[in-house]
C-alpha cells in the first residue's frame, strides 16, 4: 500500500463495480418479477446499484490518476499520506451509505440517495484529492497535455456541482419546486459532465500510452474538443428538465449547445478509417481492445444524445425507459469500457502480471458477452420506452396498462442485465485476483 | 492555439457559467405557478417524500424511478385525485411498500402532491411542434 496508492483504489473500484452489479441485477429483477428477493427491497436496491456503480467510475478513475501521475508523467504525488487518507475517508463513507440505504435512511436525491449529512465527508475527500492533484500537477512547466486540464476540469466540477446538488437543504431552493428541479438537474447534469471528463483524460491518457505519441493530448484538436465538451458540461444539461416550466430561454440554451455535439459526431466519423487501421495493429492488446468497444459505444450513444435532446423527440422519449438506456449505454458502454482499459493497463503494468492463456481467453469471452448484451439490453430498452412514449402521448393509456404492454421487452431487458453482470464477472475476476495477489505480497 | 487564446476562452466559458448560474437561481426560475399551494404541511411533504425515497420509484416530471406512475398530476388526473392518492399512501400495493405512515403524514404528503400538481404537466399529452424541433406546451385535455 506504501508503494501504490493507486492499486488500492483499482481493488476498491473492482469490488464496488461487482456489488453494484450484483445490487442492479436484484433491482431488474424485482421491476419485472413483484416480490422478487424482498429482502432488500427495490427502493432500497435501486439507490445500493446506483451508489456502488457511481463509486466504482470515481474510485477506479482517481486510482489511474494517483497512479499515472507520478510513474508516467514525472510528478510525484504531493502527499501520500492525504491520499492513504482519501481512501479511507472514502471507504468508511461508503459503509456508512451502505448502512444507511439497508436501515431505510435517505436523502432522497437522484444519485445521492443518502442522508445529507454523508455528503460532507465525501466532499471533502475529493478537497483532499483537489489538492493533492493540484499540488503535484503544477509542478510541471511547460504544456500541460489536453488530459491534465480535464481532470482538473473533472475534480473541479465535481466539487461545485456536489454543492449545487445540495442547495435543496436552502428552504429558498428547496420550496420553489420549479427552482429546486432545475438546481437538481443543472447539478446532476454538470455531474455526469465532470466524471465524463475524468474518464475521458483517462482514455487520451491510455491512447497516448498505447500510441506513444505525446503529440496527440497537445494537439490543438484535443483543446478544442475539451473546450466543446466543457461548454456542454457547463450548458447542456437542460434536456433532463424540457417540460419544467422554467424560462423558456433556459431549454432554448441547451438545446443549441447539444447541438454542438454534431461536431464530435462528424469527428468519430472522420478519423473512423484510421481509428480502423490502428485497431487492426494493436487489436491483440486487451486495453486498447476495451477502448475500440467504447468509441463504438460512444458512437451509439451520441445519436441518441443527440435525439433526445431536440424537443420534438424529448417530449416522446422523457421519462421512459429511453433515459435509461441512454445513461446505461454511457455508464457501461463508455464509461466503464474507459475505466476497464485503464485498469487492465495499471494492473499489467504494477503487478508485472502475465495474463496466461486461460485467463486472457475468460476476459475475452467476458469482453463479447458484455458488449453483445449491453446492445440487447439497450435495444430492449429504446423499444420499451419508445413504445411507452407513443402509448402515454398518442393512446393516453394509463401506467399499469403501459406496463402490461411493454413487459415482454422489460422481462428481455432484465436477462440481458444478467449477460452484462456474467461478462464483466469474467472480465473483472483474473484483474481482480492479480491485484490481490500483488497486494498481498506488498 | 496560442496560452492567451487558450486563457481567453477558459475562462470567458467559466465566467458564462457562473453567471448563467446567478440567473437560473434566481430570476430564471422565479417563476412558480402555484405559489399560492405552498404551505408548511405541503414543505413537510417534500422532506418526507425524500426521507421515504419515492424518487427511487416515481416520477415528478418526468424525473425519478420508473417502478411507479409519474406522480406531478396524480391529484387532477381523471379518474384518480385526492383519496385515490391518499389510499396508496396508507396502504401500499403490491409493488409499493405500506410504510406505516402517521395521518400527520399522510396529509403532508398529500398536501406536497396537490402543490406540485399545480405547478404544470407530465407527462405533456397536449403540444404543438415548432418549425425548429422545439414545442409549444398546452394545458393536458
Amino acid at each position: 500500500m506504501k508503494k501504490e496508492i493507486g492499486i488500492v483504489f483499482i481493488f476498491l473500484s473492482i469490488t464496488a463495480l461487482l456489488a453494484g452489479l450484483f445490487f442492479g441485477t436484484i433491482s431488474s429483477f424485482q421491476f419485472v418479477y413483484p416480490g422478487f428477493f424482498d429482502v432488500i427491497p427495490f427502493f432500497k436496491n435501486r439507490p445500493l446499484h446506483v451508489s456502488l456503480v457511481v463509486s466504482w467510475i470515481f474510485l477506479s478513475a482517481m486510482g489511474g490518476i494517483y497512479y499515472y501521475l507520478p510513474k508516467y508523467c514525472g510528478l510525484p504525488l504531493f502527499s501520500r499520506k492525504m491520499a492513504v487518507v482519501h481512501i479511507w475517508l472514502f471507504f468508511i463513507t461508503g459503509l456508512l451509505i451502505i448502512t444507511s440505504y439497508m436501515m431505510g435512511k435517505f436523502g432522497g436525491r437522484e444519485y445521492w440517495e443518502f442522508p445529507a449529512i454523508l455528503a460532507i465527508p465525501v466532499f471533502i475527500s475529493w478537497v483532499l484529492f483537489g489538492i493533492n492533484y493540484f499540488k503535484t500537477v503544477l509542478k510541471k512547466i511547460g504544456q500541460w497535455p489536453v488530459y491534465l486540464w480535464m481532470w482538473a476540469t473533472g475534480i473541479c466540477f465535481f466539487l461545485f456541482t456536489f454543492t449545487e446538488a445540495y442547495l435543496w437543504v436552502f428552504p429558498y431552493f428547496r420550496n420553489n419546486l420549479i427552482r429546486d428541479l432545475t438546481v437538481q438537474w443543472k447539478a446532476g447534469g454538470a455531474l455526469v459532465g465532470s466524471w465524463n471528463m475524468l474518464v475521458y483524460g483517462t482514455a487520451l491518457f491510455v491512447m497516448e500510452r498505447i500510441k506513444g505519441d505525446e503529440s496527440v493530448a497537445k494537439s490543438k484538436l484535443a483543446f478544442w474538443m475539451y473546450l466543446l465538451g466543457l461548454t456542454n458540461l457547463m450548458f447542456g444539461w437542460a434536456h433532463h428538465i424540457y417540460i419544467v416550466p422554467t424560462a423558456p430561454w433556459i431549454r432554448y440554451l441547451s438545446y443549441g449547445i447539444s447541438m454542438t455535439e454534431l461536431l464530435i459526431l462528424s469527428k468519430i466519423i472522420w478519423n473512423w478509417k484510421s481509428s480502423l487501421e490502428q485497431a487492426k495493429k494493436d487489436y491483440y492488446f486487451l486495453p486498447f481492445r476495451f477502448l475500440v468497444a467504447s468509441d463504438i459505444w460512444i458512437f451509439l450513444n451520441l445519436i441518441l444524445a443527440i435525439l433526445i435532446s431536440i424537443p420534438a423527440v424529448n417530449i416522446y422519449t422523457h421519462g421512459t425507459h429511453i433515459t435509461v438506456a441512454h445513461a446505461m449505454g454511457s455508464a457501461i458502454g463508455i464509461n466503464t469500457m474507459i475505466l476497464l482499459a485503464s485498469v487492465l493497463f495499471i494492473i499489467s503494468d504494477v503487478t508485472k502480471f502475465e495474463f496466461v492463456n486461460v485467463q486472457k481467453n475468460i476476459i475475452r469471452v467476458g469482453f463479447w458477452l458484455t458488449n453483445v448484451s449491453l446492445l440487447l439490453f439497450m435495444i430492449f430498452l429504446v423499444i420499451a420506452g419508445a413504445e411507452k412514449g407513443m402509448l402515454v402521448i398518442e393512446n393516453k393509456l394509463t401506467f399499469q396498462e403501459i406496463m402490461q404492454k411493454i413487459d415482454p421487452y422489460l422481462v428481455s431487458f432484465a436477462w440481458a442485465g444478467v449477460g452484462i453482470f456474467t461478462g464483466l464477472l469474467l472480465t473483472t475476476v483474473p484483474p481482480l485476483i492479480a491485484v490481490i495477489k500483488y497486494l498481498r505480497k506488498k | 492555439m496560442s496560452i492567451l487564446l487558450k486563457r481567453f476562452l477558459f475562462w470567458g466559458l467559466i465566467s458564462l457559467f457562473i453567471i448563467n448560474s446567478i440567473v437560473i437561481y434566481t430570476s430564471g426560475t422565479e417563476n412558480d405557478p402555484a405559489k399560492a399551494y405552498i404551505t408548511e404541511e405541503s414543505k413537510a411533504g417534500k422532506l418526507l417524500f425524500q426521507e421515504y425515497n419515492c424518487i427511487s420509484c416515481h416520477q415528478i416530471y418526468g424525473l425519478g424511478g420508473y417502478m411507479g406512475p409519474d406522480l406531478t398530476n396524480v391529484i387532477s388526473e381523471r379518474g384518480k385525485g385526492e383519496l385515490y392518492a391518499k389510499s396508496f399512501i396508507q396502504s401500499g400495493t403490491q409493488r409499493m411498500p405500506n410504510f406505516h405512515l402517521s395521518e400527520n403524514d399522510v396529509n403532508a404528503l398529500t398536501s406536497y402532491l396537490k402543490y406540485v400538481d399545480k405547478t404544470g404537466f407530465s407527462p405533456v399529452k397536449n403540444f404543438e411542434i415548432k418549425f425548429d424541433g422545439t414545442i409549444m406546451q398546452k394545458a393536458n385535455l
